[in-house]
């Protein structure tokens, strides 16, 4: 009896969409609580305040207001789901869940209920397979694409050969942490290189041991996949066993001025992938400032503009705005639907001029998706940490990984997905 | 008044030992079963589903489950969560392996593979007690995980670790795999909750039951009338483990379709169900089901409250939900120590004597 009593309660309290007017639905799965609050919080930021800015600057696009949707996930995959079910219904066109758990969860969900997904550097690599995954798209880079950009940047500063070295891939232990393992050992068998596995168990506050080991063996570099709070102590514990910090990478997402404020000064010289510029120095900041921070609309405490993160979820927000545009284009009207966005994703020109064009020049690679290839071309950079100006700063150029190695990997992986869930392929 | 036995006429011993003694309480019970399988399919959606019933009822599950072992039995475990990765690969791997098996038989099985997991990790039980018995199960806990994660068999030697279940459809209808219909899985987890509560309650007041209660209750005096400890404590932990392998198989091939072990079955998952036989009442099936809805709805309905009505930013409300929910546990345990299944039991009792309490 007391739990009809509670239905009743949950009925009268949990009230479902509004009417649907003339709108475009972006739905925000962030997470500002949690371990992982200190990734999420400002890339949910800047994913937003470029929603805002649209809506405020261009009244939506195309003429046609952005509804924003936020749901908090905590980077926890059933509130994820949660999340995913509660604004799905609502037009969502483009989920962006930044978490490779909750990517996994949601793949065969998009698929079967129409909605694209897009999720940039991070996910299922093998997504990248547009034959297979119809729905998910991982442009404009990818985690084999990191792991190849990182092995081909260390190839470059040991004049192309890397025999005999030894390499450490300090990584959190979940799905996130171990994508970049495969295409690692392929390369370690194509140039020579020994590897070495350390996880971290989530979230990573406990890693006094792998630091041991890594201070006992001496490997010559040490990668790093972290994320949230295990990129803080993986950068203090290097520091702690003095370990060369130019010779420690860390993905794009172990790359954020809240991993490597907290070392200081020993934090210098410490290298991360990148794959978006960084700073505020683009047009398109002016912009935010006069009609987002000034008006008193930005998201959060407005205190993370400019930070990596925070530009990330700008480049997020922004491949999404060209998106729609590609998709409004396409079919001739303002008001898209779930089916038109996947068209648009599908057919999306990044190029300078465009970028130029919504004032954000040279922010990210120029790229092209097409109905087999949603993974870009998988390029990246590589940026160091200056501890005294406390900045990133480029140091290499934009640069392509060894798709030799990687579409092998992909096609099998993807393969055996489809294998698995009886799909059939697409595109031809 | 109203709740009361007078004139409610016993003439047979199966009747005066049925579950439900009291007729308003035996219709409550059937209007609440044909509501649940004949009401709620036509007014699901899938947020419902997803959100709010079937956690709610695979929670049920695995908190009958621990009920069995640490509420009748008296052996604390703090390893529900490894025994739920258990449910879940064994799921994964039976599921791959032989694709035309009935998912049915695949979740029983399931539960069968944990339920002998269980019976190895409760060996200590029988030197070790209290806290030290509550140390080895949490060893068990951080085993399993490490287990599947480690060896790569576990996952069919996928890129990420992860297992996702493909589809698979009883009588025609897709039960799990994205495109099942929200019915289709209630339904499916709803007969297997029905079924084993009516396997717990019948199990508990029978002679295992009461077995396992005189172990919580003296083990020495127990022992001493006759109750055989060794198998006593191992059938409190196998059918225990059966039940939260059930649980672990339904949340990763029915409720999520992925999971990944650190994040879906660790610790935390050990302590929420056990808390929830706490809040619920230690010892009682309907415990079970309150403790579940306590803690799997009440984080759903405050964050509706305060984001959808009141329209307060997610991380305040994520937080606050927090603040709320430990306040209400809190509470909850200083105003009845036994938990809600209690304030039910007296509520109950207060209700026959009503209006005339002498």
């Amino acid at each position: 009896m007391k739990l009809s009593k509670l239905a009743v309660i949950a009925t009268a309290a949990i009230t479902m969409a509004t009417p649907v007017l003339a709108q475009l639905t972006i739905p925000s799965l962030s997470y500002r609580t949690g371990a992982y609050a200190s990734g999420g919080i400002p890339f949910a930021d800047g994913y937003e305040d470029y929603f805002t800015l649209l809506n405020e600057r261009d009244g939506g696009i195309g003429g046609v207001p952005i509804n924003f949707i936020e749901c908090e996930t905590g980077y926890n995959t059933e509130k994820g789901v949660e999340c995913y079910e509660a604004t799905k219904g609502e037009g969502a066109l483009v989920y962006q869940p930044l978490s490779t758990g909750i990517t996994y969860q949601l793949i065969p969900k998009v698929t079967a209920d129409g909605i694209a997904m897009h999720t940039m550097g991070y996910g299922r690599t093998s997504a990248a397979n547009g034959r297979v995954f119809s729905n998910v798209f991982n442009y404009p880079t990818n985690y084999w694409d990191a792991a190849s950009i990182a092995v081909n940047y260390l190839l470059d500063e040991n004049a192309g050969d890397l025999t005999g070295k030894t390499i450490a891939l300090v990584y959190h232990n979940s799905a996130y942490g171990k994508e970049p393992i495969r295409t690692l050992e392929a390369l370690a068998e194509k140039h020579g290189f020994e590897l070495t596995l350390l996880p971290v168990d989530a979230p990573g506050q406990e890693q006094k041991s792998q630091w041991l080991q890594i201070r006992r063996e001496r490997p010559d570099y040490v990668l790093m996949w972290g994320w949230g709070v295990m990129n803080a102590v993986a950068i203090q514990e290097a520091a702690n066993i003095r370990f060369p910090m130019e010779n420690f990478i860390g993905v794009w997402w172990s790359g954020a001025e809240g991993d490597v404020l907290a070392a200081g000064d020993a934090a210098d010289g410490y290298k991360a992938l990148a794959m978006n510029g960084v700073g505020t120095d683009y047009p398109l900041f002016d912009d935010i400032q006069t009609y987002v921070v000034d008006t008193g609309k930005a998201a959060g405490a407005g205190d993370q503009i400019g930070t990596v993160l925070y530009d990330r979820g700008i480049y997020a927000a922004f491949l999404a705005h060209m998106a729609i545009l590609k998709a409004q284009e396409l079919n001739g009207v303002a008001q898209i639907t779930q089916a038109m966005m996947i068209q648009g994703m599908e057919n999306l020109v990044i190029t300078e001029e465009i970028m130029a064009e919504y004032g954000l020049p040279g922010f990210g690679p120029e790229f092209e998706v097409t109905c087999e290839n949603h993974g870009g071309p998988g390029l990246g950079a590589v940026q160091q940490w200056d501890a005294s100006a406390q900045q990133w700063n480029l140091i290499t150029p934009f640069a392509a990984s060894d798709k030799s190695v990687i579409n092998p990997l992909i096609e099998e992986d993807s393969m055996a997905y489809a294998a698995e869930n009886n799909i059939e392929l697409r595109c031809d | 008044m109203l709740y009361r036995e007078a004139g409610d006429f016993k003439k047979t011993y199966a009747e005066d030992s049925q579950t439900f003694p009291l007729k308003l309480d035996r219709y409550g019970y059937y209007l609440i079963l044909a509501v649940a399988f004949l009401g709620v399919p036509l007014l699901i959606n899938d947020y419902w589903a997803s959100a709010v019933l079937i956690p709610f009822l695979i929670w049920s599950i695995a908190s009958l489950g621990l009920n069995i072992l640490t509420g009748y039995c008296g052996q604390v475990s703090l390893g529900s969560g490894g025994f739920m990765a258990v449910g879940a690969y064994a799921t994964y791997k039976l599921m791959t392996s032989f694709p035309d098996l009935n998912i049915m038989i695949i979740v029983l099985l399931s539960g069968a593979i944990t339920a002998g997991v269980g019976v190895i990790f409760g060996l200590p039980s029988l030197r070790i007690k209290g806290f030290y018995l509550a140390v080895a199960t949490l060893a068990a806990q951080f085993f399993l995980v490490w287990l599947f994660n480690k060896f790569e068999w576990f996952y069919n030697y996928s890129a990420s670790g992860q297992i996702s279940a493909p589809t698979r459809s009883m009588f025609g209808y897709e039960i799990t795999g994205p495109s099942a219909t929200a019915e289709a899985k209630y339904i499916f987890i709803l007969v297997l909750v029905v079924g084993l509560a009516w396997v717990a309650r019948n199990l508990t007041r029978g002679r295992i039951g009461r077995s396992w209660m005189a172990i919580r209750d003296m083990d020495i005096a127990a022992e001493i009338i006759g109750v055989n400890p060794l198998k006593t404590k191992l059938t409190a932990f196998a059918v225990s483990s059966f039940f939260i392998g059930v649980a672990g198989s339904l949340f990763f091939a029915v409720y999520l379709g992925a999971v990944e072990v650190g994040e879906a079955f660790g610790i935390q998952k050990s302590f929420l169900v056990l808390f929830m036989i706490i809040i619920g009442g230690l010892g009682s099936i309907f415990g079970s089901f309150i403790g579940a809805a306590f803690l799997v709805l009440m984080p759903v309905l405050l964050k509706n409250i305060m984001v959808g009505q009141l329209g307060w930013p997610g991380d305040l409300a994520g937080h606050l939900e927090l603040v709320i929910i430990g306040g209400l546990i809190m509470l909850t345990l200083i105003v009845e120590p036994h938990g809600i299944a209690q304030i039910w039991r007296v509520t109950k009792q207060k209700l026959r004597l009503w209006p005339f309490p002498h």
